[in-house]
């Protein structure tokens, strides 16, 4: 037994082994209910079949969490995410309807450009508000995720904007090389962001700065500007995720677009691996923790579980996960398991203390 | 007053932390109306005292008497209760809570569950009178200065009919009119027939109030004085305790005054820098090749002197020219491009990013200068870590471990490593030897040699004056937040020279008090 868990330690070790195990877990018990969950058909030369509905309907998730990693990496957190993407939304599909051709790529392509630089705006404006002026992340971006709502409806006039526009609805609903655009817009910006940080030197200077901030001063890190850039570069996911959100339904609606994203991309982070306290930092972990959220939902729906209970069957399955990837959480699990009393270790921990 | 009979005795207390022997066999008394300063260098035992009386900590061996009676207090709330209060350092009251409030908070006069306001503000507004302050008693504590808050915590601690009031360096953050506030409340609490526990690292505030001095030296009594009877340059010498043989052999060795030549510039020439409330202006030249010392006790000012030439904290005073040319430090970032580095005294907070790995850690302040679309190739970045690995014997050797995992030895290795990476002009080492073990002690100390005779220039701030005075061919005297003397470490340079001048003030040979 023991010698079995000694070989399997680089595996279980590894900090992405938990929300993998999780994520089969989820599979293989979706799989044991209904046999058909993971078949795969190829119909009009596109893939259709659950697992892929899950990659494409995780998309703007993986966006918006990609952009929130960075953030919590400072040891900030963005919650006006949700807000952005609606305002992303609003300002493309105004465009677009106000437009004499729908249709037209160029049209589309300028929508697209004018949103995503507002989007960057207000990127910045949550960036100064932290870095600059040195208000509590949470509070800083609180701002935004209520005025933003506000934004959005402004942008709309309070209706509902519906366009009929081909190359706008590709973005959330299109194919290419029988894969949904959608999952490779996801893809490609996972590799974006991977490449920006680990490439650069943008990555360790993030985790420098969330780690331990006055030492990174004093190492000659400018954390303002790069605290700057993660709320931009965030703000910027939320936008590209907007777009999808709105191409679904070719609509964009102030106040349903993006609604609570912002919890469910903290949580991806949180379940990924990375820590709410700042510092190191792991993107394929939060690409795998958006992709148990997004199965979660589908459980959800494909288990026939009555709307009133699925939000709480959610949060339950969101406890279990997180206790599991919690290392004291495991560790006490196999103290119980023994039958080892636990009863003094926290009076002797505070006897422990060096002296001040 | 000094009563003849103590109100509070500890006799043979022992208190060994895992590792540390912080206390052994040390006896402490105080009489009522007397001001008893408890003085010692880092790590010397006072807060453990301090924090065994209150009951923060256990002893693990013997006795407390209070007002004749064998007592052991669970905490500091069953201590004020008894009749012993605490002020710390930091003022820990609520500045966003009312003066009232915070010097009632936890037990305020209650009716029926409801708080009696009125009441409060009465008592509170008695209590202050007794002090001979005058406060809105509803105001805001946060609208107040430092000071005021020091002296409404302390107002807080005597409520509870305080026989024993312990003031934990209460004035580190006051100016000189504000800590003769404090002292004349002290004064007048004293003449009340209050014990006064006087923690502090000002000397002249030492000889400004207290009537007896308890010194403490790595966890052991050194002895029990009257303050007239106690010379400053002894109190120096009991709380440094250099001994005179060892510091004999030092002096055979070869000292290193061999000054640059005259003429040549100054690569840094620092004139009237200052920062209010850190230190008082001061004026330093710095050669290539030459290692400044800067010696004087804990809280002197030496850590701000550091800070203020690295930009880590801005100077409201004066200028610094590098080079000849005028430069701003005003941010790390300014004095790294200059050729400046800056190894912090602490470590923890302020030198390493704990999960980071060795690597990361070393690249930091390279990598930071180039600026983040710059990345250090990875193959160059080995090469830099694996050299300075071996060069400075960092274990384990495997440059991917996460920092925190490494001895604190090892950890200051690391950052020494962080900042010869980036090849600095001077380098500021503040306290680099301090919670090591000998063996790395002598290795830094190897490599500042090494590195000022290849041409570096460095700061070497140190609480020891035998390795100031090894190492150094100047050293800056710093005392109570001022430099008072800088001295040419030539034969004539001894730890006691040193110990006299931050005892007096004066770099002279005679020293009247």
């Amino acid at each position: 037994m023991n010698t079995v868990a000694e070989r399997l330690r680089p595996l279980t070790g590894h900090r992405l082994f938990w929300p993998a195990l999780v994520l089969v877990v989820m599979i293989a018990a979706n799989t044991a209910y209904r046999p058909g969950f993971l078949a795969v058909e190829v119909k009009n030369g596109h893939l259709y079949g659950t697992p892929v509905d899950i990659l494409r309907l995780s998309a703007p998730l993986i966006l918006v969490a990609l952009g929130m990693t960075l953030v919590i990496a400072t040891g900030g957190i963005d919650l006006s995410v949700g807000s952005v993407c609606a305002i992303s939304g609003a300002i493309a599909c105004l465009h677009i309807s106000e437009a004499a051709d729908q249709n037209s790529a160029s049209t589309v392509a300028t929508a697209l450009a004018l949103a995503f630089g507002a989007a960057l705006v207000l990127g910045a404006w949550n960036g100064v508000l932290v870095a600059v002026i040195g208000i509590q992340p949470i509070i800083a971006t609180l701002i935004l995720m209520v005025a933003g709502r506000g934004i959005a409806q402004l942008v709309t006039e309070g209706q509902i904007i519906t366009i009929n526009s081909e190359p706008y609805r590709a973005i959330g609903l299109g194919h290419f090389l029988t894969l949904p655009l959608a999952v490779l817009i996801a893809l490609a910006a996972a590799l974006l962001v991977a490449a920006f940080t680990r490439r650069t030197a943008l990555g360790l200077i993030v985790e420098s700065v969330g780690g331990n901030a006055e030492a990174s001063r004093l190492a000659g890190i400018r954390s303002r500007r790069i605290v700057l850039l993660v709320y931009v570069v965030s703000a910027a996911c939320a936008a590209v995720a907007g777009f999808m959100v709105t191409a679904n339904v070719s609509s964009a609606d102030g106040n349903a677009a993006g609604l609570w994203i912002e919890l469910d991309a903290i949580l991806a982070v949180v379940i990924g691996g990375t820590s709410l306290a700042g510092g190191r930092f792991s993107l394929s972990g939060t690409v795998l923790g958006a992709l148990i959220i997004q199965t979660l939902t589908t459980t959800v729906y494909a288990m026939n579980i009555s709307p009133q209970t699925s939000l709480l069957f959610k949060a339950v399955v969101v406890i279990a996960v997180c206790l599991v990837q919690a290392p004291a959480f495991r560790a006490r699990l196999r103290r119980r398991r023994r039958g080892v009393q636990t009863g003094p270790t926290a009076p002797q921990r505070e006897k422990e203390q060096v002296p001040a | 007053m000094t009563g003849d009979r103590p109100v509070l005795t500890m006799t043979g207390i022992s208190k060994t932390f895992p590792g540390v022997r912080a206390l052994h066999d040390v006896d402490f008394r105080l009489f009522p109306g007397e001001v008893h300063a408890l003085m010692g260098e880092n790590g010397a035992g006072k807060s453990t005292l301090i924090k065994v009386l209150t009951g923060v900590y256990g002893t693990d061996a013997g006795t407390i008497t209070l007002a004749g009676e064998a007592v052991s207090f669970t905490g500091p709330m069953q201590a004020a209760a008894a009749g012993v209060s605490t002020v710390y350092q930091e003022v820990n009251l609520c500045p966003n809570l009312s003066v009232a409030e915070n010097i009632f908070i936890g037990r305020e006069p209650r009716r029926l569950g409801a708080v009696r306001w009125g009441e409060m503000r009465r008592r509170a507004r008695e209590l202050l009178t007794r002090l001979d302050l005058d406060l809105d008693v509803s105001a805001q504590l946060g609208t107040y200065s430092l000071a005021v808050q020091q002296m409404v915590a302390i107002a807080r601690a005597i409520d509870v009919r305080a026989r024993v009031l312990i003031l934990d360096e209460p004035t580190s953050s006051l100016d000189a009119g504000e800590v003769a506030q404090l002292f004349r409340i002290m004064r007048q609490l004293r003449d009340e027939g209050i014990a006064i526990l006087f923690v502090t690292h000002f000397l002249d505030q030492v000889y400004g109030i207290a009537d007896r001095i308890t010194v403490l030296r790595n966890g052991t009594l050194v002895g029990e004085y009257r303050t007239e009877e106690l010379p400053q340059f002894s109190l120096v010498e009991k709380m440094i305790g250099q001994e005179l043989d060892v510091l004999e052999r030092l002096d055979e060795q070869q000292k290193r005054a061999t000054v640059t030549p005259d003429g040549q510039a100054p690569l840094v020439d620092a004139t009237e820098l200052g920062r209010r409330g850190a230190v008082a202006p001061f004026s330093l030249r710095i050669h290539a090749g030459e290692v400044v010392g800067l010696a004087g006790l804990l809280g002197s000012g030496r850590t701000e002197v550091a800070r203020l030439l690295f930009g880590a904290d801005r100077a409201d005073h004066g200028q610094v020219l590098l080079d000849g040319g005028r430069s701003p430090l005003r941010t790390p970032i300014h004095a790294i491009d200059q050729g400046i580095g800056f190894c912090s005294e602490n470590r923890r907070a302020e030198g390493i990013v704990p999960e980071l790995s060795v690597r990361e850690n070393m690249i930091l302040a390279m990598q930071a200068a180039r600026g983040w679309l710059r990345p250090i190739p990875r193959r160059r970045q080995d090469e830099l870590v694996q050299k300075y690995i071996e060069a400075l014997s960092i274990r384990p050797a495997n440059p991917e471990a996460p920092v925190r995992n490494l001895s604190g030895g090892n950890q200051q290795k690391v950052l020494l490593a962080r900042w010869l990476i980036t090849e600095p002009r001077l380098l500021i080492l503040d306290e680099p030897t301090r919670g090591i073990d000998i063996g790395a002690k002598a290795e830094i100390q190897k490599l500042v040699v090494q590195l000022s005779d290849g041409g570096m220039a460095v700061l070497f701030i140190s609480a020891e004056l035998e390795e100031v005075l090894r190492l150094s061919h100047r050293v800056a005297i710093m005392r109570d937040r001022e430099m008072v003397a800088q001295l040419t470490n030539d034969d004539t340079l001894d730890a006691d020279r040193v110990m006299r001048t931050i005892a007096s003030g004066t770099p002279r040979e005679e020293v009247h008090r």
